[in-house]
C-alpha cells in the first residue's frame, strides 16, 4: 500500500513521519503525475489559502478531484478545508465532501487548545477506549453534514470536529502532531475496504 | 471537557502549520492582502521594513496597535509582529492584540542588551533569531516556540542567511555523532540547556520548527535555504523593496513548495523585475550588523 502526503505546504512530514512509523510508505505529492500509483491521499495541516492557491498554480485540483472519486483522501484542518464545498470565504476548493466548514472557528492562536475526546467505534472497536487526545490549531469546525456525509466526532456541544462521506474523511484536529495512530489506522481502513 | 490553551504543543503545533511556507514581512493592510493573495502561509506585521530601518536609522519599536489590527481584519491566515529583545511590555500588549505569533526580534532596537523575555509566562508563541544552536537552544529554554536563522536583515544578500542556517544544521549532524557521555561538556561549551541538546541529538533536528531569514530576494535564495534543511523562510524587504511585489511574492512561494525542482524553479524566476537592490554584507561596518544583538 502506497499513500500520497500533499505536500505543497504545511505539517506533510508528520504525516510521513506517522505512516512510516506504521510500516506504510508514504510519499510526498506536489505534482498531478504523483498522483498515479497510490492508493490514497492525505491532506495535511497547513493554510488552507496557501495550500488552494499552489493546487491551482500547479494544476492539482481537477486531478485530485478525480483521484477522490474512487481513492480515499483524509485533510487534517486545512485538508479539510480543502475537502469541503463550502466556508464562507472565497477561496479555491476540491468540494468534494458535502460538508460546510467555518474556518477559525474556535478564534486566534491565544484560542488554539488541546482535549480529551471520547472515542468510540467506528474509529475505536477496542472494549475501553482511551480518550483521544486531540490538538486543535486555529481550527475550524464542520458546521453541517449533507447528503451521505455523516458526523465521526463531535465535542460535548454537538459541534462536528470529524466527518466522514464514504471514502473521505475530514478531522478539524491534527492527528499527525499526536503520538496516537488510532486516525491513520481508521484511514488505512477505508483503504483496505472493498470498494462499495 | 476540558480545554487547555496555550501549552507548548499548541505554540509549536502552529509553526508546525507553516512549514514548507513563506512568511513575508507587510507594513500596511494593503501589503498583507497582496502577501495572502500570493500564498504567503503568515504576515509579520511592522512598522518598516528592515531596509528602512537601516536607511532612516533611528530606534525602531513595537508597531502601532491599530496597524497591526488592521492587518488581522484584513487577511485570515495568521498574523504575527514583532517586539523589541527584552521588551516584554511590548509583548503584553501584543498578546492582550491577539496576534497568533510574537517575534522577539534583533531587527528593532533591542530593549535589554543582557535579558531576553522569559517566554513561558505567555500564551501567544514566540518565534525567535539564532546564528547557531547554543542561541537557539536557550531562547527555546525561555520558551520560543519556533526559531529563525538571523542572516543579516534588510540587506538582500544571502550569505548569512546561509552561514547562520549552515552553522546551526552542521551542529546538529555533529552532535547526532556525539557519544552521551560528551553532551554535557557540549552543553557547557555551546551555553545551551542540557536537555535541550539531548532532545536535539535524540530528534536529529531542532526540537522546534527552523525557519531561514535574513537576505532572501529572490525564489533561487529561497529554494537554496529549502536545500540546505530549514523548515521555511521569512522574506523581509525582499518582496516590499522590489519592482513587482505580487510576482516575486508568488514566485517565492512556489520556489519553497518545488525548492528540489529546478525545472520548476527556473520557470517561477522568469520576469520577476527588479529585485530589492541591496546591501553586500562583507563591506558592511561592525555596528551595522543587527545579527549580533541579542546572545
Amino acid at each position: 500500500m502506497k499513500i500520497g502526503v500533499l505536500a505543497l505546504q504545511g505539517d506533510f512530514e508528520e504525516h510521513i513521519g506517522m505512516l512510516t512509523q506504521l510500516g506504510i510508505q508514504a510519499e510526498e505529492v506536489r505534482l498531478a503525475n504523483q498522483l498515479d500509483l497510490l492508493d490514497g491521499l492525505i491532506i495535511p495541516g497547513g493554510e488552507s489559502t496557501t495550500i488552494g492557491k499552489l493546487a491551482v498554480d500547479f494544476g492539482l485540483l481537477k486531478p485530485i478531484q478525480d483521484f477522490g472519486q474512487d481513492h480515499p483522501i483524509w485533510g487534517t484542518c486545512a485538508g479539510a478545508i480543502l475537502l469541503s464545498k463550502e466556508t464562507h470565504r472565497s477561496q479555491p476548493l476540491l468540494g468534494l465532501m458535502d460538508i460546510t466548514v467555518e474556518r477559525n472557528a474556535f478564534g486566534r492562536q491565544l484560542d488554539s487548545f488541546e482535549a480529551d475526546l471520547e472515542m468510540g467505534p467506528p474509529l475505536d472497536t477496542s472494549e475501553s477506549s482511551d480518550p483521544y487526545h486531540a490538538i486543535f490549531i486555529r481550527a475550524p469546525i464542520i458546521e453541517s453534514v449533507q447528503k451521505d456525509a455523516r458526523a465521526l466526532l463531535t465535542l460535548p456541544d454537538g459541534r462536528i470536529i470529524a466527518a466522514q462521506q464514504r471514502h473521505l474523511l475530514a478531522t478539524s484536529f491534527h492527528p499527525e502532531l499526536t503520538n496516537d495512530d488510532r486516525f491513520h489506522r481508521y484511514f488505512v481502513t477505508l483503504i483496505e475496504k472493498p470498494k462499495a | 471537557m476540558e480545554q487547555q490553551t496555550g501549552t507548548f504543543a499548541v505554540k509549536k503545533g502552529l509553526a508546525q502549520m507553516l512549514k514548507g511556507g513563506v512568511i513575508m514581512d507587510v507594513v500596511t493592510p494593503a501589503h498583507a492582502k497582496i502577501a495572502e493573495e500570493a500564498g504567503a502561509c503568515a504576515v509579520m506585521a511592522l512598522e518598516r521594513v528592515p531596509a528602512d530601518i537601516r536607511a532612516q536609522g533611528g530606534v525602531a519599536r513595537m508597531s502601532d496597535p491599530d496597524l497591526i489590527q488592521g492587518i488581522m481584519e484584513t487577511v485570515s491566515i495568521p498574523v504575527m509582529a514583532k517586539c523589541r529583545i527584552g521588551h516584554f511590555v511590548e509583548a503584553q500588549l501584543l498578546e492582550s492584540l491577539g496576534v497568533d505569533y510574537i517575534d522577539e526580534s534583533e531587527v528593532l532596537t533591542p530593549a535589554d542588551e543582557e535579558h531576553h523575555i522569559y517566554k513561558h509566562d505567555f500564551k501567544v508563541p514566540f518565534v525567535c533569531g539564532c546564528r547557531n544552536l547554543g542561541e537557539a537552544l536557550r531562547r527555546i529554554g525561555e520558551g520560543a516556540a519556533m526559531i529563525r536563522t538571523k542572516g543579516e536583515a534588510g540587506t538582500g544578500d544571502v550569505v548569512e542567511a546561509v552561514r547562520h542556517a549552515r552553522t546551526v544544521l552542521g551542529e546538529i549532524r555533529r552532535l547526532q555523532n556525539m557519544p552521551d557521555e560528551e553532551l554535557m561538556a557540549y552543553a557547557k561549551n555551546i551555553g545551551a540547556p542540557f536537555q535541550l541538546v539531548k532532545e536535539t541529538k535524540e530528534l536529529g533536528r531542532m526540537p522546534v520548527v527552523n525557519f531561514a531569514a535574513g537576505g532572501v530576494a529572490t525564489p533561487a535564495d529561497a529554494a537554496l535555504m529549502m536545500q540546505l534543511g530549514v523548515d521555511g523562510v521569512f522574506v523581509g524587504s525582499g518582496i516590499f523593496k522590489s519592482g513587482n511585489p505580487a510576482k516575486r511574492a508568488s514566485a517565492i512561494v512556489k520556489a519553497v513548495t518545488h525548492y528540489n525542482d529546478p525545472s520548476v524553479l527556473v520557470e517561477v524566476s522568469r520576469n520577476l523585475g527588479e529585485a530589492m537592490v541591496g546591501i553586500n554584507v562583507s563591506g558592511m561596518a561592525d555596528e551595522d550588523r543587527i545579527a549580533d544583538r541579542g546572545w
